[in-house]
């Protein structure tokens, strides 16, 4: 197995609280793994500390078996690591075509290109089209991202990460959030992203995890509680506690 | 697959779109080129006008493109304008326009500087820190009386004639067509640098700084970068000014002229680059026929206008005219022309 991702006895502690506790997680290149656990079991700050939004109080990232701890969020994109958001983060002011052509330039270094008119480069457009192609964003191609349909900023969150080319995919509960009658065309958008992105996936929803991943990580308490395949993690009375524990607790 | 040469013309066009001229702007600038010959009289307040406007537009670019809001831009003005003075009174430079660069890299420099501190922090504390760096600079030239004549402003500047060919006079005939000139250069840069892939980063550090730094930009280097080139255009209207009125004092620096600046600004309506000078327009003319009306009063007025702003824009005050600049976009040539065609094939 080649690892695309690896974290070596992650800890991040909060003035008290331990948000991630000693987690050792190895992601497989091409894998579709996903991370799942109940609430406050430390997804979010797993993610923030991938991305280096947080920095770890101790442990190690790998990427690609180079260890990437003290770059920013913005190095970490330029390498590879690529992230959607839970709750949409999209340039409301701009349109899906000038976002998507903003990832693209940025990606190909050309952002500080101030002499340039955006649009001025035939090879960038098309890239673009074709992206926004992909995610059937062509027909709101022009409008202003604020006043999209919810489905159709939730394809655009994921269209923006796909534009940066990332090695690694963290999709943060990519169906969150949408009506029943646009979830089908995330879930394909999410099923058809190419097999050489590696991508960890974070959902809640059970039927989307046991679809797409074929690898599952259960994290309880800032801790790695349990990793197997789909089948081994379905079986495994522990989770079946975890998970039955919080919905006792709901109720 | 790749994507029909149809989609890809249009999605151009689109992209494009932002940076293509529309007729009321060419219409502003003939406009401005034409009082050279047609406004004589009123070439002491356009100089005014025109520097205002260039100063104004330094603010928009980090307010209105990026974001950063400032009540101490006059630290870059002024700066510029005692840089100008100081060259041509000790005659280091005496050719206005070589010292006028010379002044805006000045004013660059100090704005390098002080960008680490606008990076981090709410309104409230770039508000505070621009403020602080503005009265730091403003108590230094009062200091260093030997150099800038403290309190009494610099004296005995004499400017040489622009190019070595035009000379300023006392009706500022030379002066408006020299500030409006440098304008409309730093104007075309400007329209350029916010058309650009550059200019289109700052829209979204402005919009989102978090998704910013998740498609890959380095938000602190790009607000860095806007920030000290904004200087240089205050540095270089500050220099405008010395060199027009042959004179630089510490009101150069004051918190007024921040204040001013930002209302004047706002006036305009900031993001879309002609805010600042269509606000400095409406500001000096009103200033003018105000207080000849009411000398000691005006700012009453301003005061209303400024309410009245606010009650309009409400959140948006900043870009309160978008949607008067909404229908104007829309008169464009070609909707026109399709316009006339049409009533004149009605007609036969």
């Amino acid at each position: 197995m080649t690892v695309a991702l690896e974290t070596i006895n992650l800890v991040k502690r909060f003035s008290g609280i331990i948000a991630s506790n000693n987690v050792s997680l190895q992601i497989a290149k091409g894998a579709r793994h996903a991370l799942i656990g109940p609430n406050g079991a430390g997804k979010t700050t797993l993610i923030n500390l991938l991305t280096g939004v947080q920095r770890p109080t101790s442990g190690r990232i790998l990427l690609d078996g180079e260890d990437i701890s003290a770059r920013s969020t913005h190095e970490r994109v330029r390498l590879g690591i690529v992230r959607t958001f839970q709750i949409n983060q999209l340039f409301n002011d701009l349109t899906p075509l000038e976002t998507i052509g903003l990832a693209v330039s940025e990606r190909r270094g050309q952002g500080l290109d101030w002499w340039r008119i955006v649009g001025s480069r035939p090879d960038l457009v098309t890239e673009v089209v074709e992206i926004l192609e992909r995610f059937h964003l062509t027909d709101v191609i022009d409008k202003r991202t604020a006043v999209l349909p919810y489905g159709k900023q939730r394809l655009l969150e994921i269209a923006v990460a796909i534009a940066c080319r990332p090695r690694v995919l963290l999709l943060d509960e990519p169906a969150a959030g949408v009506p029943e009658d646009e979830r089908h065309e995330i879930l394909a958008a999410v099923a058809a992203l190419p097999s050489d992105v590696t991508v960890l996936l974070i959902e809640h929803d059970m039927d989307i995890v046991f679809s797409f991943a074929d690898r599952i990580s259960v994290l309880v308490n800032g801790a790695l509680f349990v990793e197997g395949s789909p089948e081994e993690v379905a079986r495994d009375p522990r989770v079946k506690a975890v998970y039955l524990g919080e919905e006792l607790a709901d109720a | 697959m790749l994507p029909p040469p149809i989609a890809i013309r249009v999605a151009t066009e689109w992209l494009s779109a932002r940076a293509r001229w529309q007729p009321l702007e060419i219409v502003f600038w003939l406009g401005a080129f034409a009082a050279i010959y047609l406004l004589p009289e009123s070439h002491l307040i356009l100089t005014e006008i025109a520097w205002l406007g260039l100063f104004a537009l330094s603010l928009d670019l980090i307010l209105g493109y990026a974001g950063i809001i400032s009540l101490g831009h006059a630290a870059f003005f002024g700066l510029g304008a005692y840089t100008a003075a100081l060259l041509a009174k000790h005659e280091i430079i005496n050719e206005p326009v070589m010292a006028l660069l010379v002044s805006g890299l000045v004013a660059m420099a100090l704005g390098f500087v002080t960008s680490f501190l606008v990076l981090r922090g709410s309104d409230l504390t770039r508000l505070m820190v621009t403020l602080g760096v503005a009265l730091l600079l403003r108590e230094l030239a009062n200091r260093l009386g030997w150099l800038t004549g403290g309190a009494d402003g610099l004296q005995g500047v004499t400017i040489k004639p622009v190019l070595g060919m035009f000379r300023f006079d006392m009706f500022g005939h030379t002066g408006y067509a020299y500030c409006l000139t440098v304008l409309f250069i730093l104007f075309l840069i400007a329209r350029r640098l916010v058309n650009s892939p550059f200019g289109l980063s700052l829209m979204s550090v402005k919009g989102n700084p978090l998704r910013s730094s998740a498609i890959g930009i380095s938000v602190d280097a790009r607000l860095i970068a806007i920030y000290t080139v904004a200087a240089g255009y205050a540095g270089i209207a500050g220099a405008l000014l010395a060199q027009t009125t042959s004179f630089a004092s510490l009101e150069v620096f004051s918190f007024d002229r921040s204040a001013d600046l930002l209302l004047v600004l706002i006036i305009g309506g900031a993001g879309y680059l002609y805010g600042g000078l269509i606000g400095a327009i409406i500001f000096k003319f009103m200033q003018d026929y105000l207080s000849v009306l009411t000398p000691q009063y005006w700012p009453f007025w301003i005061g209303l206008v400024l309410v009245v702003i606010v009650l309009v824009g409400r959140e948006r005050i900043t870009s309160w005219t978008t949607p008067v600049r909404r229908i104007a976009s829309h008169l464009n040539w070609r909707a026109l022309a399709h316009r006339i065609a049409a009533s004149s094939s009605e007609r036969h």
